[in-house]
């Protein structure tokens, strides 16, 4: 009994360190194994097939068509939420007297699901009855913003979409880093003659590196996950110019019964994650004391 | 009230040893003070008596009975801490009768049991307050009280002064000691300042790498320092330390030029020994010669006044001697002077060991 | 401040200050764009939309000249949803349902694990959080295969009951590392006096702990409740017919509808999706915000 209560903290633990030892490592080392299969619609694990799946969906010209549109959407992504969420934010730390009504307006996005913005979005960027339309009768005849009809443009539209989403989250984060500068830091910096600019570019932006950080992990692992967007903004087309490698490992795991395929391409969205997350964590654990 | 005894306890973290073969014994009743540097066991020990921390080797009994293995709950114990840890969603009243309701007292008692205290501690108008909203002394007075409520055989108290203004700090200190007075309680007090082991100890421990370097009374401690260790850590200014030589006849330390009479209560080493010389700055004065010193002369290096006394910093052989003479005393920078000092207290160590070589 | 480098009342600062006020107002104009078309659309009728006689003038962003709720009317309760025209009611029910329970049992959980790992050390128990920290970054392709196995195995295959368990099972590992880095910021001191004051490992946490832990618990319920409401992949994989949740509802609304495009019906359905999760963060945004930048998110 007594051995039985010095072990309730971890006896506690037990049952969600299962739930994840199995849902997370026991499914990931599931779908590693399916990926050697030759499953078709229903797992089976009679025949195996080596590496000659990953051979398959690296060469299929559909998932080239996602790599290059994620290489695209992750980086104009990223790039985009960092530039305009650090410039909201620093102006918006000019002691701006409605910042509280600015900030909620630059943060609701957060809210919404991938779904309602893709819904949203649609509409808005449809040539006929959107932005365009609206343009023409403002009197801008030939303003054109027909992107999400042309396969080459319409990846862009996503990027545009999901810029529009997440920015005002960074621009929360940097806000928070922004008020941790040190102040007196500041003040030495103005004793010592720095200018507005200068004291931004040399002191405060160098400052924010930690939140940088956080905000390309964060964005960067809502850019792989972001299959949402995709579906309800372009449903991956015009043809399959906006797939995703999210959206390819729907496609031929549920809609195409190519499971083993698409457990591979799961496998190589986590090579991905890893490549990006693992030094990461390993920082912020070894830091951590 | 116990009788406390630390037999032979030791504490190991993975392959560090923090405490080594601690043995300690106080009567019940009594005022024991750890005291030392951060980093010197003495929290570690302080946990390991209240069951926070587990014992690596030996045993601790209170009146004989070992309580080492049993959990913090069932000790008999209650502890105040440095940051006073009152639960801060409870108000004063409710945080005073916590470990009464855990133990499971009924809720008159534990009105009953807290106004007593309260009206002790002179803190009943506070009662109905959340901590956030008690300034720091009054925070330790209810730290104190949540620790009364439970009349426990012993006291443990974990550096509960260091939060507190230095004004505030000396009042909690006389109350402190005059609670024990009146309760007669058995306390065990954990601190790095010299001056609260001083005044409320009637037992003090210093400790050091986890080691005790001396336990017992404060005059034994102060006056008969067992090596350098304890005999810079305890006093303010440090006691001085001076390097000298053992005079051929062994009746003189030979600092560089300066001959000094050997002090009357240590045990004479072999000429030509190394040994260091203990000076307290409080053992220095100006004017005429007395019986039991010594004129010793010196450069007057820095004088800075404090009020009562200053602190006049010279250079004895090229070594520096920090003294403390009285407000006014005749003394001019960078000038020589010739300043008496008592020798019948001085001890003096081993150059080698730091031990303290006493008749 | 000591020092002004520039008069706050010079021509240039004056300038400076029309400008940093004119960048925010049109940025929150262009934040606020999207909103206002749905908005307007939802309320719109379809002539009024497409520009029919009478309205050839209209725009997205034109008011409605009539407003109606028709459109809201239809999304909640007649449109037609794959085979069925009962409108997204049912299935805004369903995701009311899927997260409350997913809510509270991740939120609770993670409470109770983030406890243990800050308080309660013991020998690996950072090698413990490192793992479940990493369950937060995997892409959940990854497990969508086995998991489907696995709700077939328990039987809650199609179901709300698997549903709510996915969302439990991919939620822990963040609400355990929100509590974590909360409960590492309360001093040890406190744990310590509960324990000599003879409080055990539960009534620590309930009676001193969570009374303080409101702060986190706002961040996690905001976080698990956004997340959980606003999925769409998992509600996509693994429900039934009877247990879509509200996203995939909408997708299919917008989807599949046959016939002319309602895209009244369909703003009007996007707004009831996404005005749950608004609400929550007008009303807790900003202590969501401030609980999440305090440590909540840096690991």
């Amino acid at each position: 009994m007594r051995l039985l209560r010095n072990y309730v903290p971890q006896l506690t633990l037990l049952p969600s360190l299962i739930l994840v030892a199995i849902t997370v490592y026991g499914f990931i080392a599931l779908t590693m194994v399916l990926s050697l299969t030759r499953s078709k619609m229903l797992p089976r694990f009679d025949r195996w097939e080596g590496f000659s799946n990953y051979l398959k969906v690296w060469n299929h010209p559909r998932w080239e068509v996602a790599l290059e549109n994620f290489a695209i959407f992750g980086i104009l992504y990223i790039g985009g939420t960092l530039l305009i969420g650090l410039v909201l934010a620093i102006f918006l730390d000019q002691r701006i007297r409605i910042e509280g009504s600015l900030r909620t307006i630059y943060l609701y996005p957060m809210a919404l699901s991938f779904i309602v913005t893709g819904v949203a979005w649609q509409w808005i960027m449809s040539p006929d009855l959107g932005l365009e339309r609206a343009f023409h009768i403002w009197g801008w005849e030939s303003f054109r913003f027909d992107w999400i009809k042309q396969s080459d443009l319409a990846i862009y539209c996503v990027v545009i979409a999901g810029v529009w989403q997440a920015s005002g989250f960074v621009m929360a984060l940097f806000l928070a880093a922004l008020r941790g500068v040190n102040q007196e830091i500041l003040s030495a910096a103005r004793m010592d003659g720095a200018s507005g600019p200068s004291i931004y570019w040399h002191i405060i932006i160098p400052a924010l590196r930690p939140a940088f950080l956080t905000a390309i992990v964060v964005q960067g692992h809502l850019a792989i996950k972001s299959y949402d967007l995709v579906v309800a903004l372009t449903r991956g087309g015009p043809g399959f110019s906006t797939e995703l490698p999210s959206t390819f490992m729907y496609e031929f795991t549920f809609s195409r019964n190519e499971m083993a395929l698409g457990a591979s391409s799961a496998v190589m969205m986590l090579v991905l994650v890893m490549v990006l997350i693992v030094p990461y964590l390993y920082s912020e654990l070894r830091n951590e004391r | 009230m116990a009788q406390l005894t630390i037999d032979n306890v030791s504490k190991v973290f993975g392959s560090t040893s923090v405490l080594q073969d601690i043995s300690i014994e106080i009567d019940a009743g009594e005022f024991l003070v750890l005291v030392g540097p951060s980093g010197c066991g003495k929290s570690t020990l302080l946990n390991m008596v209240a069951g926070l921390l587990t014992i690596s080797g030996g045993q601790i009994r209170f009146d004989g009975d070992r309580i080492d293995n049993l959990e913090p709950k069932d000790r008999n114990i209650a502890m105040v801490f440095q940051s006073y840890a009152l639960y801060p969603a409870m108000s004063v009243e409710k945080n005073m009768a916590f470990p009464l309701r855990m133990a499971g007292f009924s809720k008159e008692d534990q009105t009953q049991k807290v106004q007593e205290v309260a009206d002790l501690l002179q803190i009943s108008h506070l009662l109905k307050r959340k901590p956030a909203a008690l300034s720091g002394g009054q925070r330790q007075r209810v730290a104190m009280g949540r620790a009364l409520v439970r009349d426990p055989k012993l006291f443990l108290f974990d550096e509960p002064l260091s939060n507190l203004d230095a004004k505030l700090r000396v009042d909690m200190r006389t109350e402190i000691k005059r609670l024990h007075q009146r309760l007669g309680t058995t306390i065990l007090y954990v601190t790095h300042d010299q001056v609260e082991a001083m005044t409320m100890a009637t037992r003090i421990a210093v400790m050091e790498g986890g080691i005790v370097q001396q336990f017992g009374t404060p005059a034994e401690i102060y006056d008969h320092p067992a090596n350098t260790f304890v005999a810079t850590f305890m006093g303010s200014p440090a006691m001085n330390l001076i390097d000298a030589v053992v005079s051929p006849d062994q009746q003189h330390l030979q600092i560089g030029a300066v001959n000094v009479p050997m002090p009357p209560g240590v045990k004479a080493p072999a000429a030509g020994t190394k040994v260091k010389l203990g000076l307290r700055p409080e053992w220095f004065g100006v004017g005429d010669k007395a019986e039991g010193t010594f004129d010793m002369p010196v450069r007057v290096d820095l004088i800075e006044p404090t009020g009562p006394d200053m602190y006049v910093s010279v250079k004895l052989d090229g070594q520096s001697v920090m003294t403390r003479l009285p407000a006014g005393s005749d003394v001019t920078q960078n000038s020589d002077c010739t300043l008496r000092v008592a020798l019948d207290k001085a001890p003096i160590f081993d150059a080698e060991t730091g031990l303290a070589l006493y008749a | 401040m000591s020092v002004e480098v520039t008069n706050p009342r010079s021509g240039r600062a004056i300038a400076n200050r029309i400008m940093v006020y004119t960048f925010l107002l049109l940025a929150a104009a262009l934040f606020l764009m999207p909103l206002a078309a749905m908005v307007f659309t939802s309320l719109k009728s379809m002539p009024e939309i497409t520009g029919a006689v009478g309205f050839e003038n209209n725009t997205i962003l034109t008011p409605p000249r009539a407003p109606t709720l028709e459109a809201w009317s239809t999304a909640w309760s007649s449109a037609c949803i794959a085979v069925a025209c009962d409108g997204l009611r049912v299935y805004f029910w369903n995701s009311i349902v899927m997260v409350v329970f997913a809510v509270t049992l991740s939120v609770g959980l993670g409470a109770v694990n983030g406890y243990i790992l800050a308080k309660w050390r013991f020998r690996g128990d950072n090698i413990i959080f490192g793992m479940l920290l990493f369950g937060c970054f995997i892409p959940f392709q990854i497990v969508l295969i086995p998991m489907a196995r696995l709700l077939g195995i328990l039987d809650m295959a199609g179901t709300l009951s698997g549903l709510i368990f996915v969302h439990m099972c991919y939620g822990i590992p963040f609400t355990t590392l929100f509590f974590r880095n909360f409960y590492v910021t309360i001093p040890d001191e406190l744990i310590k006096a509960g324990r000599i004051d003879g409080a055990g490992f539960w009534s620590i946490f309930l009676l001193i702990l969570v009374p303080v832990s409101w702060p986190i618990f706002v961040v996690s319920i905001i976080w698990q409740f956004t997340n959980v409401w606003n999925d769409f992949l998992f509600g996509a994989s693994f429900a039934g017919a009877d247990a879509r949740p509200l996203m995939v509802a909408l997708n299919n609304l917008v989807n599949t509808s046959t016939g002319t495009k309602a895209y009244n019906v369909d703003m009007a359905g996007a707004m009831i999706a996404a005005l749950p999760t608004i609400l929550v963060y007008v009303v807790g945004g900003r202590y969501f915000v401030r609980g999440l930048t305090s440590g909540a998110v840096k690991g």
